[in-house]
């Protein structure tokens, strides 16, 4: 078991490293230091000087990948590629464009982030979960129909008009929740009831017809016959074997976005204010700070190579069959 | 069993109908233990990115540091128009004009100012003025925390975590050292190179190269910057730069004690993002207590603050309007300002119509809501603003927003007879009346020059008429098409045509925008440029490749704004002063203009005091900017703010950057409006949940069926 | 006649499905999955309105220099058909069917008196003298007009179409309901004739804020969400196809650098990866502006870029399913057959393999469509979408948000954008079910 993850972490390696020189191209062929430079220093009175010696400070001014001026070893080292890149592997993300931490920033940030996507993760999984398990229940009847339209209704709607009329109706109108923001500990739960709301509602669609498929997959089999012949009623054969059984395909669907909910939602969190990871990036991008991009790219990788990574080990304990390749 | 669970059910509806009753506000952005305390609500939309005041120079920025750091002079806060008074300054400083003697001797002089060689300012400041409580000022026998080690800082997060704090009185050495931060090459101050070339000694100082410990570049001197004892200090600058004072009303000029360097400088507070660029230490009436820059950021009292009174005068007009009711109070008056990070405008104006902030701008979208205008003319608020006591300012910004050309182009540039009157009659077509109504909702003036009214020099009615654009019969009105298409034939191009191509003349507009909002205002443009037949390609890209295409003078013509740093006409002018063209040194003058009187006139109008010499010089600058029209001189933006009953003691005051020591909040009243307006709705979600039981009828009767049918089947 | 790119690619596009759909018109394995589709009535009423769409879309994509029309020059058929619609600009704001502005101006009457109120407007409704007692019974009458045109159009299209079936009876092949089918179509026509008779009278869906038809917004906006939709797979599909197969087939070292090359594009965040490489078409753009004179083909190219970006991000989810799908198909007898009877592997993969892939690739085809026409609206208002200037419903709901705040609140941009946005993907899913219902083998075996 030890040995299969080692070989499996071993096989991340080229992965990140895929990652971070396909980010690298993209982020300096995009923009050149002198850009950024310019940028960030911003509004009056910017001088050729000050770009330089911007670059000087933030280490922009080394050429990308080899250093003819340096000796040896310090040809690759004093280079943009591995100072700013290379670094990344051990999570030091270095400084900001504009000058702040960015592993200070991210730790902060991470926990907002969370707290709006899991919950959102647990209660869409359950809603979902019952709205297919009740779709089954009824199958071939006239409720599952309209249910499945309902499922594509919700889903052809885009997820800007849920977070719009959302906040419109409860927070402008009715007056139930704040409009936006964001507090610390327990004051933080009415900021997150409305944002949790809304992203389980529009992903009742999708996810309502996911699990409704697996369900009959599941319903179809012989075992289910078999129990629903012993004379169990269909609630219990639902719930004790074909829940139970699907319990599988579900929960390692789960693990693979787990890692990913510390990045939170790009669109709900710049919504509603959260500062969380989502708002950064979209920050990021808006003010074209390439290093918390660069550092989000990676991350936002890390994070899903790790999901498979738990996803295969699940796999391993769940089910004995999958061989330790 | 039933009547247990029905109970219960009641008591449930019952206590949301209760709760409902209760005045609770549900959508309270805000703890509940903060409603009746004196704090102020402001936002923020980005992080500023600069708080050191030696680099902070952008409108966000200073709404903060502002109340921090204290220069040496300030704006009279009601006074107009605007007036510098000492702040940490004791006087006025004293300005002695120095010329040299046949034998190389300076000596004090009254002469014309081209004789003048040097000025000094002695400037006295007030005693017993001291810093904010600060860690980096923290002692005992020596610093605390000046040698910090690496298990020191395990569990500091954030510059409150440090246990002791210290303070000091504020000295002459302290403006210094701010003086020489100023040139660091380690902090990049916007103003560095300008002043360079003003202070005495200040180009020879920036060469001594990096110097890393803050005492050794302490100990360093500029020649023209001397601390003559604890309270006196002298700045010599080369010859006379009237303008000079403004600057030292600014925040690059405010006292920064060495031992901040010395904290902040040390390894590993960098790492936790503690740094004098987000946690400033000043002297003011506030300190930044609380800086999450992704959340929100919390100035409260600073409890070392000198006395300071409210003014005693002001306007005629102010004591009628109450804005003298506190007069001689000892400021500030309110505890804490928390500006919180509100990216939205949305979102922003919903809170505050909910009472959540206290003060808030018009915008576009918005302004139906909030503004009418009464049959004569003037801009009121509606009937709804009106019911919740809401007030309105308005004032017409220092700022002017432009379109300029690009005088080193081949087609519209040039001083040449064609390409003047290519651009009168681009100037002339360019309805800014219309833009006004449409985009601004009427919110600006129409520019007739390049000074907005406030500034010395601006003329009001048929004195200050731009006679290339506009004719006078009571009013301005704008000039005919057809005069605009016979400048255009003259200049070449009749109809539009372009002589060498045969098809209308192509002319790219170059712009920073990004949003859908723009796509409309970049249409309005093009239909402009149409009604002479002329072709508008636009060209629209972020600001920072905006700038750069600026800088490599590779735009045509571009639109931009300006925004005053000081009341003074100097500060308009020079954004066409030929040296300080930004293809050459990377100036202000963004269009590139280049011309030998303007250049003269207006270093000659630079150094004259306010009055009608001055004025005659201003005179002919604006004839010939109107005549050469490097820009579409567009209009001067008008800001309308919208105040809450229980803000007070806000005037408008457009070059003050510490507006909020003088205001006062009245917290109680707040408290009672706030629960008026917020009482949540629960009727529609009961509504709601009834109707969703209701549907779910039919599921049950089914089930019921469908176990019937199972159990028939067995 | 001008070709921008996406018109050039979207009717290269039409020509392969029409060329394609040719060739296989007699292809057995396609009669009972498309007789199934034929059968169901939600798909087949969701079909005829997204060819509705398509078609408005294709007119769309035709552009000719009509000078002295606009700036530019460039039009589209489409724009040449609905000229009222663009040409009829207000001042600002006015509410669906409204004779008035929506805020308030001051009105200078004939007698130089003036007041503040609401201003009539330019086009809108302008041929009523009255439209407080007026308007009403003319939307009404304007409306049964149009109806009508549309009825006796549909009558007279009937009529021919029953001389020329007469003819030719019995030579369909599908079992499709002619009855249905038709009665469908005369709906939606009369419905159109119905909207297009109104919509020169009135500004019905209303006017946004410089006073431009969003009814006409909307429409334009329908090409863009196509464009991204169909031109995305259709970059994409290459990509997946041969990779997917080739990894599956050939294993070994292809296999391992492919499954690396698609699981490292999969782990970064994708709207990272398509927000910088907007950025880098910008940059392009800004060095190069000699190649973009006028403002259409600027914005075309960054519709090009955004479904090239999008493509070469989503290739990967067919990708993976084409290569578990190849790894069992070339264990299957009768590929392991050919091989041992020395069929070059070229051929298996075309005559073995490719044919048993192409349920799958179908309904990802129309799976993607709606995620991307959603996808494109988010991307927009994190402004690495479409340009600016596009008519795009993303771009509409951008700007709409600010609308939503206003009071009264200005809700026809939102609504409108929500409504057309919401038939084309409500269709495109229940299109895609179906399609998936058809071809899908395992679903077939529940049947």
């Amino acid at each position: 078991m030890i040995q299969y993850i080692i070989r499996r972490l071993m096989y991340t390696i080229p992965l990140l490293l895929g990652v971070n020189i396909l980010t690298f191209f993209l982020f300096f062929v995009v923009n050149t230091p002198d850009d950024m430079a310019r940028m960030q220093l911003g509004q009056k009175h910017v001088t050729e000087q000050a770009v330089s010696k911007w670059k000087i400070d933030h280490g922009y001014d080394l050429p990308l990948f080899i250093n003819s001026e340096k000796g040896s070893f310090n040809k690759i080292t004093e280079t943009i590629f591995y100072q700013k890149s290379i670094k990344l592997f051990v999570f030091q993300f270095g400084i900001s464009d504009s000058g702040r931490n960015i592993g200070a920033d991210i730790k902060q940030r991470m926990w907002p982030s969370l707290a709006v996507a899991l919950p959102s993760l647990l209660i869409g999984l359950l809603v979902n979960i019952l709205a297919a398990l009740l779709m089954v229940l009824f199958r071939q009847s006239y409720l599952e129909f309209w249910g499945l339209v309902a499922c594509v209704v919700i889903m052809s709607i885009s997820a800007l008009f849920y977070i719009i009329g959302g906040q419109f109706l409860f927070s402008k109108l009715l007056k139930l929740v704040p409009i936006s923001g964001f507090g610390s500990g327990v004051d933080a739960l009415k900021f997150l009831i409305l944002p949790v709301v809304i992203s389980v509602v529009s992903g009742l669609g999708s996810g309502g017809r996911w699990y409704r498929a697996l369900f009959i997959e599941e319903v179809e089999k012989d075992y289910v016959v078999t129990a629903r012949a012993k004379g169990l009623s269909e609630t219990q054969v639902l719930f004790r074997h074909v829940l139970g059984n699907a319990m599988i395909p579900i929960l390692t669907g789960v693990v693979v976005v787990l890692p990913l909910l510390f990045m939170g939602s790009l669109i709900m969190e710049s919504f509603f204010s959260i500062p969380g990871l989502g708002s950064y990036t979209i920050d990021a991008i808006n003010r074209q700070d390439f290093a918390i991009v660069r550092s989000m790219v990676f991350l936002g990788s890390v994070l899903y190579i790790l999901g498979l990574l738990l996803t295969d080990i699940c796999y391993t304990l769940v089910d004995p069959r999958v061989k330790l390749l | 069993m039933f009547s247990v669970s029905c109970k219960r059910w009641l008591l449930l509806i019952h206590c949301l109908l209760l709760s409902s009753c209760n005045d609770a506000m549900l959508n309270n952005p805000y703890p509940a233990k903060e409603d009746k305390q004196s704090i102020l609500y402001s936002s923020f939309s980005e992080r500023p990115k600069h708080l050191d005041p030696a680099v902070s120079y952008s409108s966000n920025e200073y709404a903060i540091i502002g109340q921090i750091y204290e220069p040496l002079l300030q704006y009279h806060y009601l006074k107009r128009p605007y007036q510098l008074v000492p702040l940490t300054a004791a006087k006025m400083p004293e300005i002695t004009y120095l010329i040299e003697d046949q034998s190389g001797v300076l000596i004090k002089t009254h002469v014309e100012p081209e004789k003048v060689r040097f000025t000094d300012y002695m400037i006295e400041i007030k005693p017993g003025i001291r810093f904010q409580p600060h860690p980096a000022l923290a002692k005992g026998k020596d610093y605390f925390y000046h040698n910090l080690q690496v298990e020191d800082l395990i569990d500091i997060a954030t510059i409150t975590d440090f246990e002791h704090s210290g303070t000091r009185e504020v000295v002459a050495e302290d403006y210094v050292y701010q003086i020489k931060r100023l040139v660091h090459p380690k902090i990049h101050s916007p103003i560095a190179e300008l002043m360079k070339e003003y202070i005495v000694g200040l180009k020879e100082f920036s060469k001594i190269g990096k110097i890393q410990d803050p005492i050794v570049f302490r100990a360093q001197n500029i020649s023209g910057v001397e601390v003559i004892d604890k309270y006196h200090f002298r700045v010599r600058i080369y010859g006379k730069y009237p303008q000079f004072i403004f600057w030292l009303s600014m925040p690059f000029f405010s006292p920064m004690p060495w031992e901040a360097d010395v904290f902040y400088g040390q390894d590993g507070l960098a790492d936790k993002n503690i740094s004098l660029d987000w946690f400033p230490i000043g002297s003011g009436a506030y300190m930044l207590s609380e800086n999450n820059p992704n959340r929100q950021m919390v100035l409260s009292k600073n409890p070392y603050f000198h006395l300071e009174r409210y003014p005693n005068s002001g306007e005629p007009g102010d004591f009628e309007s109450g804005l003298l009711a506190d007069a001689g109070k000892s400021l500030p008056f309110i505890d804490k300002v928390i500006y919180v990070l509100e990216k939205e405008t949305i979102p922003y104006w919903n809170k505050f119509l909910q009472g959540y902030y206290d003060a808030s701008g018009v915008a576009s979208d918005s302004f139906d809501q909030a503004i009418q205008f009464m049959g004569d003319g003037k801009a009121a608020l509606t009937p709804a603003l009106q019911e919740k006591e809401i007030r309105l300012q308005t004032a017409v910004t220092t700022s002017i927003s432009y379109l300029g050309f690009n005088m080193i182009d081949s087609v519209v540039g040039g001083r040449s007879d064609q390409a003047r009157k290519l651009r009168q009659a681009i100037s002339i077509i360019i309805d800014y009346e219309e833009y006004i109504a449409i985009f601004m909702n009427g919110r600006g003036v129409p520019a007739q020059g390049l000074l907005p009214p406030g500034i010395f020099g601006y003329e009001p009615g048929a004195q200050g008429l731009n006679p290339y654009v506009y004719d006078w019969h009571d009013g301005y009105h704008r000039k005919s098409m057809a005069t605009a298409k016979r400048l255009l034939s003259e200049a070449g191009f009749k109809g539009g045509i372009d002589p060498s191509t045969q098809e209308a003349l192509v002319l790219y507009l170059d712009t920073a925008a990004s949003g859908p909002d723009d796509r409309a205002r970049l249409n309005w443009y093009r239909k402009q440029f149409s009604k002479l037949g002329l072709q508008l390609v636009i060209r629209a890209t972020d600001y920072n490749r905006f700038q750069q295409k600026i800088r490599s003078g590779n735009a045509q013509l571009f639109l931009w704004g300006w925004n005053a740093d000081y009341p003074d006409p100097e500060n308009f002018f020079f954004l066409l002063y030929g040296p300080h063209s930004k293809i050459k040194t990377g100036g202000e003058n963004a269009a590139n203009y280049q011309n030998v009187v303007y250049d003269r006139l207006f270093e000659e109008m630079r150094n004259l005091a306010n009055g009608p010499a001055r004025l005659e010089k201003i005179h002919q600058l604006q004839e010939i900017i109107r005549y050469d029209a490097p820009w579409v001189l567009g209009f001067y933006p008008k800001s309308y703010s919208l105040i809450h009953k229980w803000y007070q003691n806000l005037k408008p005051n457009l070059m003050a950057n510490n507006k909020l020591k003088y205001t006062r909040i009245d917290s109680d009243y707040r408290a009672r409006q706030r629960q008026l307006w917020n009482r949540p709705l629960w009727w529609p979600m009961v509504l709601l949940i009834g109707v969703g039981s209701i549907l779910l009828w039919p599921a049950v009767v089914i089930y019921r069926r469908r176990k019937k049918a199972v159990i028939n089947a067995r | 006649m001008i070709i921008l790119w996406t018109d050039a690619l979207i009717y290269l596009l039409l020509t392969t499905a029409m060329v394609s759909g040719f060739f296989l018109r007699n292809y057995e394995g396609l009669k009972r999955p498309l007789n199934k589709i034929a059968t169901n009535k939600s798909a087949m009423v969701s079909m005829i309105i997204l060819v509705f769409f398509i078609a408005i879309g294709l007119l769309d994509s035709l552009h000719f220099k009509a000078e002295g029309q606009r700036a530019s020059g460039v039009i589209s058929v489409l724009d040449y058909c609905t000229q009222p619609l663009w040409q009829q600009t207000e001042k600002t704001y006015s509410a669906p069917f409204s004779a008035y502005l929506y805020s308030k101006a001051y009105i200078t009457q004939a007698d130089g008196y003036q007041s503040w109120g609401f201003p009539r407007l330019k086009f809108g409704g302008s041929h009523l003298l009255n439209p407080e007692t007026e308007k009403t019974a003319d939307v009404l009458i304007k409306l049964i007009v149009g109806l009508s045109k549309g009825f006796i159009f549909c009558l007279s299209w009937v009529g021919l179409r029953a001389l020329y079936v007469a003819k030719k009876a019995g030579q369909s092949r599908l079992h499709v309901r002619p009855g249905f089918v038709g009665t469908t179509i005369i709906v939606v026509v009369v419905g159109l004739s119905g909207i297009i008779e109104l919509s020169t009278y009135y500004h019905i869906l209303g006017t946004d804020k410089v006073g431009e038809d969003v009814f006409y917004q909307t429409i334009k906006s329908i090409r863009t969400g196509l464009v991204i939709g169909s031109l995305t797979t259709f970059i994409m599909l290459p990509l997946a196809v041969v990779f997917g197969i080739l990894a599956g087939f050939y294993r070994g070292w292809v296999d391992d650098l492919i499954q690396y090359c698609y699981t490292t594009l999969n782990s970064i965040p994708s709207v990272l990866l398509i927000a910088a490489s907007i950025l880098m078409v910008q940059i392009y753009m800004v060095n190069h502006p000699e190649l973009f004179t006028n403002l259409e083909s600027r914005a075309d190219l960054r519709l090009l870029f955004l479904c090239l970006i999008l493509g070469v991000t989503s290739w990967t989810g067919l990708c993976r399913m084409l290569r578990a799908e190849t790894l069992k198909l070339r264990e299957m007898g009768y590929v392991q057959a050919a091989k041992v009877l020395g069929v070059r592997p070229i051929g298996i993969l075309f005559q073995h393999i490719l044919p048993n892939v192409m349920h799958i690739i179908l309904i990802s085809v129309v799976l993607d469509f709606s995620a991307l026409v959603l996808a494109e609206a988010v991307l927009s208002y994190i402004n690495v979408g479409v340009d600016p200037s596009t008519y795009s419903w993303g771009n509409m709901i951008n700007g709409a948000r600010l609308e939503m705040a206003r009071e009264p609140v200005v809700w026809w941009p939102l609504i409108a954008a929500f409504v057309f946005m919401f038939i084309l993907v409500l269709t495109a899913n229940l299109f895609a079910d179906a399609v998936r219902d058809a071809f899908d083998p395992r679903r077939n075996q529940h049947d």
